[in-house]
């Protein structure tokens, strides 16, 4: 009951996040839509995951958006009220689709028949990202060297000749 | 698996796709790059969910806390870039409008 009041919370703030007008409102939807992922990942017994989850994606990623979203100009008046006819046209349909969507699939009654592997034994969650997945942590290094080196180049400033 | 747990593998995955369908008309009806960054951040959301209750439901749920923590990084990194992109794209249509890149040169 309670997880699914927190689904509820999270789709409808998913909604918010997309039709809202501002950018900044936008930006902080998705803050709060990622925090309610934390709360669900939390429940799931997910404790590490749910850390990050709220310290990258709520808080990172949101000051990324608004650093990006303030760098940029704003519309005009007039190009706002433009943009907000427009919009209205064409996200109208969204919350629509969505209740549809989740009444069809809710109402279908999927039976899937297939075998889910054995319930594994709970291994320490270190364990298994130091000892098993070795390869993702390579992985992981090198993204984070070229998004540096991504970020570095994209802002490199002009020599002055 | 039961058919409690079962049942509640199932409403979840309903808010899964809900989610997955708002990111994706997000991606697909805007015209404003930031919206755009805004809706694939949904779409990841959605991944990010289900990877753990499949996790959860199939009792594998350290492995898919690893596998999510890989994910946020990459999520962080391409949104860093992308971002970084978009910066640049402003500086030089002075729009984030998504119609302006029509005119690609090259």
């Amino acid at each position: 009951m309670i997880n699914s009041v927190i689904l509820i919370v999270m789709v409808i703030a998913a909604l918010w996040t997309v039709l809202t007008r501002s950018l900044l409102k936008a930006a902080i939807g998705l803050a709060l839509t990622s925090a309610i992922i934390t709360i669900i990942m939390f429940r799931l017994n997910s404790p590490l995951a749910a850390v990050f989850e709220l310290s990258v994606c709520t808080g990172l990623i949101t000051a990324v958006f608004v650093s990006t979203i303030s760098l940029t100009k704003p519309l005009t008046h007039r190009e706002t009220i433009a943009v907000s006819k427009n919009r209205l046209r064409r996200y109208w349909y969204l919350p629509v689709i969505v209740v549809l969507s989740g009444i069809l699939l809710s109402a279908s009654n999927i039976q899937m028949d297939f075998t889910l592997p054995p319930k594994a034994a709970e291994l320490d969650v270190r364990n298994v990202l130091w000892h098993m997945r070795q390869l993702d942590l390579f992985g992981q290094i090198v993204i984070i060297l070229a998004g540096v080196f991504g970020v570095v180049t994209l802002f490199r400033e002009k020599k002055n000749r | 698996m039961n058919n409690g747990t079962w049942q509640s593998f199932l409403n979840f995955n309903i808010f899964i796709v809900m989610l997955f369908i708002i990111g994706l008309y997000c991606i697909l009806v805007t015209r404003n790059l930031m919206r755009v960054l805004i809706g694939l951040e949904i779409l990841t959301k959605a991944v990010t969910l289900l990877l753990i209750v499949v996790g959860y439901a199939t009792g594998h749920i350290a492995l898919a806390q690893a596998l999510v923590i890989t994910l946020i990084i990459i999520e962080v990194i391409v949104i860093a870039i992308t971002a970084g992109v978009v910066l640049s794209v402003f500086r030089h249509t002075d729009s984030l409008d998504t119609r302006n890149l029509r005119d690609l040169k090259g």
